[in-house]
């Protein structure tokens, strides 16, 4: 690094490359940038100074207006999310297990049209699955919300494992056997131990996509339950009195911070993962 | 230790699709060792599969110490198995690795510690009880997949082709500490390769294996010098036997073969005379070693002068090729021999240990007794051009 720049071939070209990342970084942090001073900034100081602009006094009221709002419903968040990653995740894995190891006449077809579930949008399954709720008696609860997120989860989760496990030998199980070892304690023993990295994988996707889901929770729970994207919303888009920009930006930190989070610390776990579970022959 | 007896083993993956195992019949004494030898494909991993249980048989019968264990699960049959790939648990370390099937079993903590103790100590993997399977070398590998067999002390062992991942020296190493392993612990053992040599030199009996049939059983001797087809001499021995194809001559009521190498012929008398034979595409097998240089004084044994082509020493041995009948065969000579590329060699068979095939169905013609006696009736090995 002591090398002066020229030596180390500076040029237009370098110039340009360097110039267009950073533009890319500026297309991404500006929002985020706009968001955090403006969730410190006081109503007055939004209307009179520019987007960009430092706030003249930080405050913490919108912060505190914000989780007085939407905090009850990030606990609906935590209470819809949690249930639903963990058990769409672990009946994922069974899945996976069952498809690539003990493969069964048509599980190739089953599979098959279990990856159409991957394809299918939202939208569509919208009435059969309030339908189908309705009919299990668990219509406009958070228990329904979390089975409607498991059963559309299930498609990705399951393709993720089944994955992974394909590439795991099948002689590891037959040696499982030869041991003695029956269907669950191979899974759990053998299987599960060396699952870590994808169970990651599996976490940040699955998290990501429940926690940021708007439409089944709109749809499906009701009331005091909703999710807290729901809840944002219902802040933003209210037309009534005054506008409260910093509220407004605060809440929707709070919304996006718990995914964040989950890609920081499960990211490192992640790569950690990668690492420790080369095995090679 | 126990017996180990095949009775019509049958195994197919479906109606419609060819037979994997046909008819396999055989039968291994209490501590012997079998060797299931042939190429990719013939079935002897197959086979391995459902004497361990891992795989159904489509019909007979598999008996362990004469109980039929054909119906039973894996985990039943008290059959221990060392793969191809170790299929080592990679997430635990050597000790658990080697535990696994113990604690499975439910065996009491102390009586686990002195059995893992007593495998690593036989297998000298001492120092690497507390090490993951990544942490380890081929070798290493190797030895721990051995030892999770052993630790269950099963009445029968299998091995899938233990030591083909591992380097050529390495597997040298291996196969004799196989070998001592199995005087030591006399256990019945069954091992499946596709190495000739390692069917040899390990091996009680041998089984070689092609298309789902057993080709012949026998001792690794009665395979060596009583092939009982084309394929089975074919595959056994390295270099491999020399085949000449050619038709043999009637004169004075004997059967000759005439050997022509281009400047000389040479009238092969043959041991057998069964009457039509002269009529039928014969191959003539001889093992290089079989082909020597005539000495100076001569003994009565037919000799030909040939045209050395190529000379391969390959240290313990110089090979040796001429031309015959336009076929190319190869002679095993004492690495001092002076030969050099276009040297005329007088060569020298004993026409008592030339092996005489059919060209048609491969099979071995003017055996006495029929050393294929456990191979079923249509064993018909078609004999590849190599």
């Amino acid at each position: 690094m002591t090398k002066p720049l020229a030596s180390r071939g500076f040029s237009l070209g370098r110039l340009a490359i360097y110039g267009t990342l950073l533009l890319a970084c500026a297309v991404y942090l500006i929002p985020l940038i706009v968001m955090l001073l403006t969730s410190f900034k006081s109503p007055e100081d939004i209307r009179t100074g520019n987007l960009l602009s430092w706030p003249e006094v930080i405050t913490g009221i919108g912060w505190i207006k914000a989780w007085d709002t939407v905090g009850g419903y990030f606990w609906n968040s935590v209470k819809i999310t949690v249930p639903a990653v963990v058990v769409s995740t672990l009946l994922g894995a069974l899945n996976g297990y069952v498809l690539s190891m003990w493969r069964f006449r048509g599980s190739q077809l089953f599979f098959g049209l279990l990856l159409f579930g991957c394809f299918l949008p939202f939208q569509t399954v919208l009435l059969p699955a309030s339908f189908t709720l309705g009919k299990l008696g668990l219509a406009s609860t958070t228990t329904g919300l979390v089975l409607v997120h498991i059963v559309y989860g299930l498609a990705f989760t399951t393709l993720f494992f089944r994955n992974y496990y394909t590439s795991v030998p099948d002689a590891l199980v037959r040696a499982a056997r030869l041991d003695g070892a029956g269907f669950f304690t191979i899974f759990g023993r053998i299987l599960l131990p060396m699952s870590v990295p994808i169970i990651m994988v599996c976490l940040i996707w699955q998290f990501t996509q429940i926690w940021n889901d708007f439409l089944f929770g709109v749809v499906f729970a009701s009331g005091d339950a909703q999710p807290i994207t729901v809840a944002l919303n219902n802040l933003v888009n209210t037309s009534t009195g005054v506008k409260e920009y910093n509220v407004d930006m605060a809440a929707a930190m709070i919304a996006g911070l718990p995914t964040l989070l989950v890609y920081v610390m499960a990211g490192k776990y992640f790569l950690r993962g990668l690492t420790a579970g080369a095995v090679k022959g | 230790m126990a017996t180990l007896e095949l009775r019509n083993v049958n195994k197919t993956y479906g109606s419609g699709l060819p037979d994997t195992l046909k008819n396999i019949e055989l039968k291994i004494d209490s501590g012997e060792f079998l060797i299931l030898v042939g190429p990719s494909g013939c079935g002897k991993s197959t086979l391995m599969n459902c004497i361990a249980g891992l795989e159904q048989i489509s019909g007979g019968a598999i008996l362990v110490d004469d109980a039929d264990i054909s119906g039973m699960s894996p985990k039943d049959r008290d059959i221990a198995m060392v793969f191809q790939s170790y299929a080592l648990y990679p997430t635990m370390n050597v000790r658990e690795n080697i535990a696994f099937g113990l604690k499975i079993r439910k065996m009491p903590a102390a009586a686990i510690e002195e059995e893992v103790a007593r495998v690593s100590r036989l297998l000298q993997i001492e120092h690497l009880l507390n090490r993951k399977p990544g942490q380890l070398s081929g070798g290493q590998q190797q030895r721990v997949a051995m030892g999770r067999a052993l630790a269950r002390r099963p009445k029968i062992y299998l091995f899938d082709e233990p030591l083909s991942n591992l380097d050529a020296k390495l597997r040298v190493e291996m196969r004799t500490e196989i070998k001592l392993m199995h005087q030591r612990l006399k256990t019945t053992t069954v091992y499946v390769t596709h190495d000739q040599i390692e069917a040899m030199t390990l091996g009680d009996k041998v089984a070689v294996m092609k298309d789902g049939l057993i080709q012949q059983f026998g001792t690794p001797q009665q395979i060596y010098n009583d092939p009982a087809n084309l394929f089975v001499a074919s595959f056994i021995g390295s270099p491999p036997m020399n085949f000449i194809p050619l038709r043999l001559q009637r004169k004075d009521s004997r059967l000759l073969a005439l050997l022509d190498s281009g400047q000389a012929r040479c009238e092969l008398p043959m041991g057998i005379d069964d009457a039509g034979l002269e009529e039928r595409e014969v191959i003539l097998g001889i093992r290089p070693e079989q082909v020597c240089l005539a000495p100076e004084q001569p003994n009565g044994l037919p000799s030909i002068r040939a045209e050395v082509q190529v000379i391969e020493p390959t240290g313990p041995d110089t090979l040796v090729f001429v031309n015959l009948n336009g076929s190319k065969v190869c002679c095993r000579l004492a690495p001092d021999c002076p030969v050099q590329v276009g040297d005329n060699l007088n060569l020298q068979f004993d026409p008592a240990r030339v092996l005489l095939f059919d060209a048609v169905s491969g099979e071995r013609l003017g055996v006495v007794g029929n050393p294929q006696a456990h191979a079923p009736k249509d064993n018909v090995a078609q004999f590849k051009g190599r």
